[in-house]
Parts: C-alpha cells; sequence; structure tokens
C-alpha cells in the first residue's frame, strides 16, 4: 500500500513538472578539480551532454564523427560539446589522455561515481541531450548511428534559432 | 524500516509537492528509466546437447524502473526491480520482485544528507565503492545514511554507516566509513594559480560481523586505511593510492589472518597527438567483504580496478581479465598516436594509432607449511614487495589502427596477442596449488585479428562489417566471424552475424553461431529484437569472471528514459 502511495506521489508529481534541466552533481575535470554540474553553461546558446566512456566505441564513433564539423556548428550557432565519460577508476585515468591526444576541443569532465546517469535516468551510453540556452533539456537521444550527427545539426539549429523541437 | 522509509519518503514528496503550489513555477525535475529484457529459450541440442542449459521456464525475463525527483537541494528516488525468473548468466540470487532503491537526500546549511540507499565512492574505490551495473547483475549498493560536508574551500568530508545489497536482502555486516578529500589550490589562496595541481585525501572504513566459529577467533570489526594523492603540472599526471587492511579472515583468503594491503599508481602524459599512460598495481590479499563468507559479487566492500583493457570485440573479449582478490602483480603501457593529415602515413585523413600492453603475475608467495599452523594461519604465505610472483595470470598486447580512407569509407584494424590463465581466472584455483603443480596450469595462448569498416552507402545509411579471426590451440580452438551492419539514421539497425569455432578440439562443437537483430530506436526508446544462437560467453564483475551458458532463442530488450 505505502509502494503504491509512494509511486502515486511521483505522479501526481510528474503531471506538475517543468521543463527538464541537468541535475546538480559533482564532477570531475580532466585537472582533478570537483565541479558542480550546474557551473557548466553556455550562456543563452545552445548545448550539447554527451555521455561517454572510454571502452564504449560507438559513444567514440559519435565525438570522432562531431570532430570535424565542431567548428562549423559553433561558428553558425555558437553550440558548445560537452561530454561526459562514465568511467570507472579502471579506466578514468585513460580518459585525459585520449581526450587531448585526441585533439578533441570539447569540454571533458568525468562522472565517476554516476550521479550524473543515474540523475538523468541514462540506461545505457552513448546518450545525447541537446539543451537550449536557459538549460533546458530540449531534446534527447540514446545510442548513435552514423550519420545522427546530420539529424543532430538540424536539432541544433532550431534551438539556436529558439524555434521548438519536436522529435 | 523499509516501510518507514518509504512512507516518510513519499510523505516528503506530497509535502514538496504542496508546498510549491504556491509557486508553480518551481516544480523541480523528474527523471527516469525503465528496462525490460527477455528471452523466449529455445531447445538446441547441438550446442548444449544434455539440456543442462534449458530453462525449466522456457521464457526468462527481467526488467526495472528508477524514478528520481529533484527539486533544488532536495532529492528522492525509487526503483522496482523484478525478475521472473532471472535471465541465464546473471546471479540466480536475483529472483523475485520489489522495490530496492529509495532514498531522500537534501542539502541545507553546506551540509548534503542522504538516508536510505545511495552509491559512493573514495578516491579509485580501493578501500570503498559501491556501485550499479544493470547489465551484470551488480549492485552493492548502502542502505543506510551519508553526511557530506566542505567546512572549508577546498576541503570535503564524507562520513557513512550502513548496510549493502545482497540480492533483494542486505548484508549481515555493517560498515562505518569516513573519507576526506583535499584539492590543496583550493585551500591555499597563494596556490590557486599555480601551475602545480595538488589533491590528496584519506579514508578509513570499517566493517562489523558478528562471529561464532568454534574453530577460529574470528574478528568481529575489521578495518581498512588508505591514502591517496594526484599531482598535475603541465602535461603529467601522477596517482598514488595505498591501501591497508588488519586481519581479516574470509572465505576468499581461506580464513588466514594476514594483513591486506594494495598500492595503485598511474602516471600520464598527454599532449595533442600523443597521450601515454603508465600503471602499475600490487594486491596482497585485499578481498573485503561485508560477510566474510560471501562469494561471486556477493557484499563487496572496496573495488580493485584492472589494470588492462576492456576489449568489446565479440571474440577476444571472451578471454577478459579481472583483478585477482587474493593478490597480483600488475603494469600496463597505453599509448596513442595521432598521425598527421596529409602524411605519409596518415593519408589524406590521418589516423589514430593505440597500442596496450597489460600484464598480471601473481605476488611472490614462499608458501608456509600447513604443518606450522600458527605461523600458517597468521601469514598464510611469505612475500616479496619487488618480486614478480611465480604464476602468471594474463598478458595482452593489441595494437589499433583508426584510419578514414576516402569520404564513405572508414576502417578500424586491430592486432590482440593475449595470455590467459584459465586456471585462475576462471577456475579459480588458488596460487598455492599451481606453484606446487605447474602442469596444472591452463594457459590460453591467442592471437586474434579484427578488420572493421564502416561504408557509407547514401545519406543516413551506412553499413558497418567486422571480420574477426581468433587462433588459438587451447580451451575451445580457433574461431571466425562475420559481421554486418546496416543503420539507417536516426532510427533502425539491422544486423546479422555468424561465429564459427572451426578449430574445437571436439568436432561436435565445430558449429556456426548465427544470429540476426533488429533494433529500432525513438528518442530515448529503444526496441530490439534477435533471434539466433549464441556461444557460451563470459562476464567478468568485481573480480570475479562466471560463464554465460550458451543459448538459442528469440530475444526482446527494451529501454526508455525521461
Amino acid at each position: 500500500m505505502k509502494k503504491i502511495f509512494a509511486i502515486a506521489a511521483f505522479v501526481a508529481l510528474a503531471s506538475h513538472l517543468n521543463a527538464q534541466q541537468l541535475p546538480d552533481v559533482k564532477l570531475k575535470d580532466l585537472k582533478g578539480n570537483t565541479i558542480n554540474s550546474s557551473e557548466i553553461k553556455n550562456e543563452g546558446k545552445p548545448m550539447i551532454v554527451s555521455f561517454w566512456a572510454t571502452w564504449c566505441k560507438p559513444c567514440l564513433r559519435e565525438l570522432h564523427a562531431y570532430m570535424d564539423l565542431y567548428p562549423e556548428w559553433q561558428e553558425e550557432t555558437g553550440v558548445i560539446l560537452v561530454a561526459i565519460s562514465i568511467d570507472d577508476t579502471r579506466n578514468s585515468v585513460k580518459v585525459g589522455p585520449m581526450a587531448v591526444a585526441e585533439g578533441w576541443e570539447y569540454e571533458v569532465y568525468i562522472d565517476e561515481n554516476q550521479d550524473m546517469k543515474r540523475n538523468l535516468g541514462i540506461v545505457n551510453i552513448p546518450h545525447t541531450f541537446v539543451l537550449d540556452g536557459n538549460g533546458n533539456i530540449v531534446w534527447q537521444h540514446a545510442g548513435y548511428s552514423p550519420g545522427d550527427e546530420d539529424y543532430l545539426y538540424e536539432i541544433i539549429k532550431k534551438v539556436a534559432a529558439g524555434e521548438p523541437i519536436k522529435e | 524500516m523499509k516501510n518507514i522509509l518509504l512512507s516518510s519518503f513519499a510523505v516528503c514528496t506530497f509535502f514538496l509537492a504542496s508546498a510549491q503550489e504556491n509557486n508553480p513555477k518551481n516544480w523541480g525535475e523528474l527523471h527516469g528509466n525503465f528496462q525490460f529484457d527477455g528471452q523466449l529459450y529455445l531447445r538446441d541440442t547441438a550446442i548444449d546437447p544434455s539440456g543442462e542449459f534449458y530453462p525449466d521456464e522456457r521464457f526468462l525475463g527481467q526488467g526495472y524502473a528508477n524514478l528520481i525527483y529533484s527539486n533544488g537541494p532536495f532529492r528522492a528516488g525509487i526503483r522496482y526491480e523484478n525478475y521472473q525468473n532471472v535471465m541465464l548468466g546473471f546471479p540466480p540470487g536475483f529472483r523475485g520482485e520489489g522495490i530496492t532503491y529509495r532514498f531522500v537526500q537534501f542539502t541545507k546549511d553546506g551540509l548534503d544528507i542522504t538516508a536510505g540507499n545511495f552509491y559512493e565512492q573514495f578516491g579509485s574505490g580501493m578501500a570503498l565503492r559501491t556501485y550499479e551495473e544493470r547489465g551484470l547483475g551488480y549492485d552493492n549498493m548502502f542502505d543506510g545514511v551519508r553526511l557530506i560536508y566542505s567546512p572549508i574551500n577546498g576541503l570535503r568530508v564524507k562520513a557513512l554507516i550502513g548496510r549493502q545489497r545482497i540480492y533483494f536482502d542486505n548484508s549481515a555486516g555493517i560498515v562505518r566509513a569516513l573519507d576526506a578529500e583535499v584539492t590543496l589550490n583550493d585551500m591555499v589562496a597563494g596556490l590557486s594559480t599555480s601551475k602545480t595541481r595538488i589533491s590528496f585525501g584519506g579514508s578509513f572504513v570499517s566493517k562489523f560481523e558478528s562471529a561464532n566459529s568454534p574453530i577460529f577467533n574470528l574478528p568481529e570489526n575489521v578495518a581498512l586505511g588508505g591514502i591517496r594523492g594526484q599531482v598535475l603540472r603541465g602535461n603529467f599526471t601522477a596517482l598514488l593510492e595505498y591501501v591497508y587492511k588488519v586481519n581479516d579472515p574470509s572465505a576468499d583468503n581461506g580464513y588466514i589472518f594476514r594483513p591486506g594491503q594494495s598500492l595503485l599508481a598511474n602516471f600520464t602524459y598527454s599532449t595533442p597527438g600523443f597521450g601515454v599512460l603508465l600503471g602499475f598495481k600490487r594486491v596482497d590479499n585485499m578481498s573485503f567483504r561485508s560477510e566474510r563468507d560471501g562469494t561471486l559479487i556477493e557484499g563487496l566492500i572496496n573495488f580493485l580496478p584492472a589494470i588492462s583493457k576492456v576489449h568489446t570485440y565479440a571474440l577476444p573479449s571472451l578471454y577478459q581479465y579481472a583483478t585477482q582478490l587474493n593478490g597480483e602483480m600488475g603494469m600496463q603501457l597505453e599509448a596513442s598516436y595521432r598521425v598527421p593529415r596529409n602524411s605519409w602515413l596518415g593519408g589524406k585523413y590521418g589516423a589514430d594509432i593505440n597500442m596496450n600492453f597489460s600484464a598480471a603475475y601473481s605476488i611472490w608467495k614462499d608458501p608456509i607449511p600447513k604443518t606450522d599452523t600458527l605461523n600458517f594461519v597468521q601469514n598464510g604465505y611469505n612475500t616479496q614487495w619487488f618480486k614478480l610472483g611465480q604464476v602468471k595470470y594474463f598478458q595482452d598486447l593489441n595494437i589499433r589502427w583508426d584510419q578514414k580512407l576516402s569520404k564513405a569509407v572508414k576502417m578500424t584494424l586491430t592486432y590482440f596477442n593475449i595470455q590467459y590463465n584459465q586456471s585462475v581466472i576462471l577456475d579459480g584455483v588458488k596460487d598455492e596449488v599451481l606453484i606446487a603443480n605447474p602442469s596444472q596450469i591452463k594457459m590460453v595462448y591467442l592471437n586474434a585479428g579484427v578488420a572493421e569498416f564502416l561504408f557509407k552507402i547514401k545519406p543516413k545509411h551506412y553499413l558497418r562489417t567486422e571480420t574477426q579471426l581468433l587462433l588459438t590451440k587451447q580451451d575451445r580452438g580457433n574461431m571466425a566471424m562475420l559481421l554486418f551492419e546496416y543503420s539507417i539514421s536516426p532510427h533502425w539497425f539491422f544486423s546479422v552475424q555468424d561465429i564459427y569455432n572451426f578449430g574445437n578440439p571436439d568436432p561436435a562443437f565445430r558449429l556456426h553461431y548465427p544470429l540476426g537483430s533488429i533494433v529500432y530506436v525513438t528518442g530515448t526508446t529503444r526496441f530490439a529484437f534477435s533471434y539466433g544462437r549464441q556461444q557460451q560467453g563470459i562476464f567478468c564483475v568485481g573480480g570475479v569472471c562466471r560463464v554465460v551458458p550458451p543459448s538459442n532463442g528469440l530475444g526482446i530488450s527494451v529501454t526508455s528514459s525521461f
């Protein structure tokens, strides 16, 4: 009975909720600093938040695919890409060398305790979010198939122009 | 207790909901997810002649849903899990259904309070780490209370008490733990702009489990202490962590009273185009569980990261390594280099080269005869810190070459050379036995190669192929695999694959393992269907590897999140 009660409470809430934002949790940057995820912002401009891991092939395929397009995306829309690794300590030590060696221009963070992943309800990676200039999640997608970058860029252009997003 | 927490959780949520009524703009956030996996198993006498793996239920299914609500400083969450019954390859301890996860968390005056279930990690996790890997059936979360506080800039203190999840129960043992982490550059004003960044920390973890053994005077309280530090300067980082545990006789170590210790060191250097990592690890008797008789994945308090590469290609990943909790010495060297564009080697688009070498041995063990009873029970064995052990556990050399050949074709070539001690990693044979009888060691020596291509057929249409070959004279012998995956962005995947175990020493098992699957993704919802044979596989988690039996059938998986 109490379980039902608890679930009902959630459902009651769910029907009244606002636009989703990123939860405020602690992340590590590549210098070992602990930061609050609420500090990750792109004032008034769209933001891509992509969850990945060093061992996740589709994730790397996705981040590689964005790499060539990123300068143009930034120029056209002012978008930034935040790549959040969910690697555990077996691999998190490889995140920095990988990001630097690959020459990524993304902001890279590590979600070692997977607090962010859990709070966002992510099941599997890659998982990609698009946030509008106010930090609201306006689009998200699970998985990556080659070519998704073209689709993603259409979304970003709409967000940058302030147009509504419909999947 | 469970009910009290649940209802207080519900009351809190309602209270919050009504408190916010006057301020409809701030209803907070709700995120959640759902997953269901099921399989209809078909009887296949070729892969399973005796039917030992064929489940009575014919159909097995399991699923869960999470909901996490947050509103400013307040957060609450709940998870329902169900196993009807647990699928083949997962720990059979998961059976039935229930609410396994519920918590409330809030921050007040800088104090972060969690009551209920939570996941926590100190440093690299060698002192304490609770986490979940739903895909592997691993979840050792705490049920208790946790406080996190930052009294001054650059210092964070964590304190917790609780019991760990073991399947649908909590462990018999209680865990109490403290951790402090200092970021020197944030604490000392003069260092805030320094090029050198220094952080360090310390942990204390203690477990209590009552004991009433007629043979041993077992310790009921077992303490562990750990220190760690990280230095970063320019392109260099150094990470060091050491943990020490007092005597902790357990099923894992054969009830010896030897203290445990573990050292982990990682050094990295990176500059655009080049990165290198050198890692070293020594583990001596560091199994640390909240139940001393725990086996497999039960009640592990700490986490000893394996220092080897995670392989995801189907064939090489059949031989993956897991840290040996009772002791090992390991090292790893990984380097990656980006070959510039328009160079002789890199062609028009450049290339990426990645090399990884890792090796793990037992620690050196001078056996103590069991007739020397007191010495044996106290120490188990004698060791030398810097001497490599007598038994080789694992070695892996792999080289990957990534190159874009044209606008429409990408290529990845990988070579693997692996030595895999099956006696230790899979069968769990003790070092002492293998040192005394080296001829009993089942070592698998293998070479493998994978060629992966990605072709752009037309906009949004891609074909990915994998050709894998694994050559070995041991275990199941040679195998080859072919995979085709056709994707239409952003919704569809179609794939077919076949593994052919053409070199199996037993001619009756020189079988094909064909598998087809269709995946449909819309937004954050994913439907996957598969049909075919899956060969015997392996799952490694928390230092334990277990075999996933072969199966044949129709699989379905649905995941969704918001």
